[in-house]
């Protein structure tokens, strides 16, 4: 079949691509959520980490395919972001086609400084709709703007809306159902020379009678607290505190529910399916393994919903200033403060946060760190150790045990972990000349349910979605492994698997850290998640309670491992990177297997080389 | 000359000078850091940290060793 053919038979889909334009912080993402609902998709550019999302939109006269650009405050290419603004709206960007036209959203209470972006989009000639969002905070806080006046200069149609409140979008919906002729422009400034662009920018503010509002009153109020010498960083840790606290208080009871669900629904499977090798793979192998990472289902939501408040309210902005100074300290920057938070509810997700940060050298450092924070899936591991190795007792009054201690310590650990790391990359390989720190700090606003229950379940769609490729995959590998070789028609117990065969090979490597080859099994079965070594060790024990109480685990795990093993066990597991799936990330975010291959490398260095010194320090002073 | 680092919190100033090159110039204007803007100095993070200065209606932080590069002359 000749190519013509090929092209005849699946010809270009005719549907009209609109795309969204603007600075970031104009509130454009939550007009692409109103006008989109919840028919888009999120996706990566190819080649580069800028996220791509598409979304269909309902207009008179059949659907329109939208798709919302990164945030951008010009169009010189220089970051990613501009990049792929740029090569989306040239037709440039590989399956997408060339837009039909353009929504320029501008934030209508600062158009003297936004204006400045329209000159270079409405230089690229498509059919735009210039949409002045915030209208009406403009509005309440006593500015002014005629768009009337506006359209006038800049020679399309231009319409005051507020996405927040959802008012304006029929005519944004009227003006894609009937896309004018490209614009036609009279004058536009220099596009190349910033102090000329930004002149016409004021100008035409000026010209379409535009009145800046008041300055919130709130604002300089609140920025006062949130930055004052004393005040500021108590506010700074009292928000991190709650934030910590509501998880481990609000997420519990959730994951617990999860669990049993999970449980109960492994349980049905096995009921209604007969006794099988393929039964035995789901009971044994998909349910808890899947099963144990979407039991954090809750607890990453819980700490995504935190974030969200405080990115939406614009804290955040005003953490990372805060947060600034310390992290230059490690060669860092403030930006890197919001992805390391979320860190400590998974890496992945942080991971994926680290694409705020422009400097690509910082933005990899922080992407190397991340797996340090203490996540979630560390804590299953650290209560069996502490359980079952460090009495209760009181160190400070009744409200903080031994334990306690003990568990803060480990998060100490983890960060100081990602700490010294940031400064030795930071000072080696990925050693640069600080990058320019320019923040826009946006006014303090109330954070709209809207926009945050829509985070909320693009997050919980990506983490389920992962849950059920690499995860699943890894599980049924590690299965196989755990399973096989089969005996005389039968699988093998653990102890003659090839796991088993593993970590008994591996024993004379494991004896100086204190453990034996269960442990090793089970740091094989973990790298699928950390958390799956409790079953792990739960099944070679022959344990049968082996979940989160795991009283016979305790007693087992007392008997077989001296203080010193046990000790250099949460220590090997506070450092080492005993996850497949943030590897798998890495690999896509730095786009090839060599940064994840010596982040991997480097944390089991580290993991082994600290539980080692644990280990002897623990039994000379305890053994 | 002085700079914006020398600002008090709420003193204005007129940028004059930018002593900055190539991308950060670039980014230091697209900002609105332009000769001729009248910058007001507004709040300082704690322990040295960023300084916030507003501009053209907005506010937006930049570390002091930036600060240092923008130099100003008296507002009136």
């Amino acid at each position: 079949m000749s190519r013509a053919q090929l092209v005849q038979i699946t010809p270009a889909p005719k549907k009209k691509l609109i795309a969204l334009v603007g600075p970031p912080n104009c509130g454009k993402s939550t007009l692409f959520n109103r006008l989109t609902g919840l028919r888009q998709k999120v996706g990566n550019y190819p080649g580069v980490t800028v996220e791509q999302k598409l979304g269909r939109m309902q207009v008179p006269g059949g659907a329109t395919e939208l798709v919302d650009l990164p945030g951008v405050s010009s169009l010189a290419g220089r970051s990613d972001d501009e990049r792929v603004t740029v090569d989306v709206l040239h037709g440039k960007m590989a399956g997408l086609k060339k837009p039909d036209g353009v929504l320029l959203v501008l934030d209508a209470t600062a158009i003297d400084r936004h204006l400045s972006l329209a000159a270079p989009v409405l230089a690229l000639g498509l059919p735009t709709l210039v949409v002045l969002n915030v209208a009406d905070e403009l509005e309440k806080r006593g500015g002014a703007l005629d768009p009337k006046a506006l359209a006038a200069k800049l020679g399309v149609p231009v319409l005051l809306v507020s996405a927040k409140h959802g008012q304006g979008l029929d005519q944004v919906r009227s003006f894609v159902a009937h896309l004018p002729e490209a614009s036609r422009n009279l004058e536009l400034p220099k596009l190349h020379d910033v102090p000329h662009r930004r002149r016409w920018a004021l100008q035409t503010a000026k010209i379409a009678g535009f009145r800046r509002p008041k300055a919130s009153i709130w604002t300089p109020r609140l920025d006062w607290l949130a930055l004052h010498p004393v005040l500021g960083p108590a506010v700074f840790i009292l928000l991190l505190t709650i934030v910590f606290q509501s998880i481990s208080v609000l997420a519990k009871p959730l994951q617990e529910y999860c669990q049993e669900g999970i449980q109960i629904s492994g349980g049905w499977v096995a009921s209604m399916l007969p006794e099988s090798l393929f039964r035995s793979l789901l009971t044994e192998g998909v349910w808890p393994g899947v099963g144990a990472i979407l039991a954090f289902l809750p607890q990453i939501l819980i700490l995504f919903l935190f974030i969200g408040i405080l990115e939406d309210s614009g804290y955040m902005t005003r953490a990372a200033v805060i947060a600034d100074r310390t992290m230059s300290r490690f060669g860092l920057q403030g930006k890197a403060f919001i992805p390391l938070l979320s860190a400590y509810a998974c890496a992945i997700p942080a991971i994926m946060a680290t694409r705020t940060i422009e400097d690509k050298r910082d933005r990899l450092a922080t992407i190397l760190i991340a797996p340090f924070m203490t996540c979630s899936a560390r804590l299953p591991v650290y209560t069996m150790i502490i359980a079952a190795f460090i009495p209760e007792r009181h160190v400070i009054g009744p409200f903080l045990g031994t334990r306690a201690v003990a568990m803060l310590g480990l998060y100490l650990l983890g960060f100081l972990g990602a700490l010294g790391t940031a400064w030795l990359l930071k000072s080696s390989v990925l050693r640069s000349a600080p990058a320019s720190f320019l923040m826009e700090m946006p006014p303090y606003r109330w954070p709209a349910a809207r926009g945050l229950a829509f985070r909320l379940l693009d997050r919980a769609k990506a983490f389920v979605y992962r849950a059920g490729t690499t995860i699943l995959l890894v599980t049924v590998v590690l299965w196989l492994l755990a399973n096989l070789p089969m005996h005389n028609g039968a699988l093998s117990p653990i102890e003659s698997s090839y796991a088993g065969m593993l970590g008994k090979s591996m024993e004379p490597v494991l004896r100086p850290l204190g453990f034996n080859w269960k442990i090793g099994v089970g740091l094989i079965t973990s790298l699928a998640a950390r958390e799956v070594i409790v079953g792990t060790l739960g099944t070679l024990y022959g344990v049968e309670s082996a979940g989160h109480s795991g009283g016979g685990l305790a007693a087992a795990l007392q008997h077989d491992l001296t203080p010193g093993g046990a000790a250099a066990l949460v220590v090997f597991f506070a450092f080492a990177m005993q996850c497949f799936s943030t590897l798998a990330i890495v690999r896509r975010e730095t786009g090839g297997w060599k940064w994840p291959a010596i982040q991997f490398t480097y944390m089991t260095v580290v993991a082994y080389s600290a539980a080692w010194v644990t280990n002897h320090v623990v039994n000379a002073l305890f053994g | 000359m002085r700079t914006l680092a020398d600002l008090r919190q709420g003193e204005s100033a007129r940028l004059v000078n930018l002593l900055v090159a190539g991308d950060e110039a670039t980014a230091v204007m697209e900002a609105g850091f332009i000769p001729g803007t009248v910058v007001t100095m507004m709040h300082a993070a704690p322990g040295g940290g960023p300084r916030i200065y507003r501009l053209e209606g907005a506010e937006i932080a930049i570390r002091v060793e930036l600060a240092l590069a923008l130099q100003v002359e008296d507002a009136a």
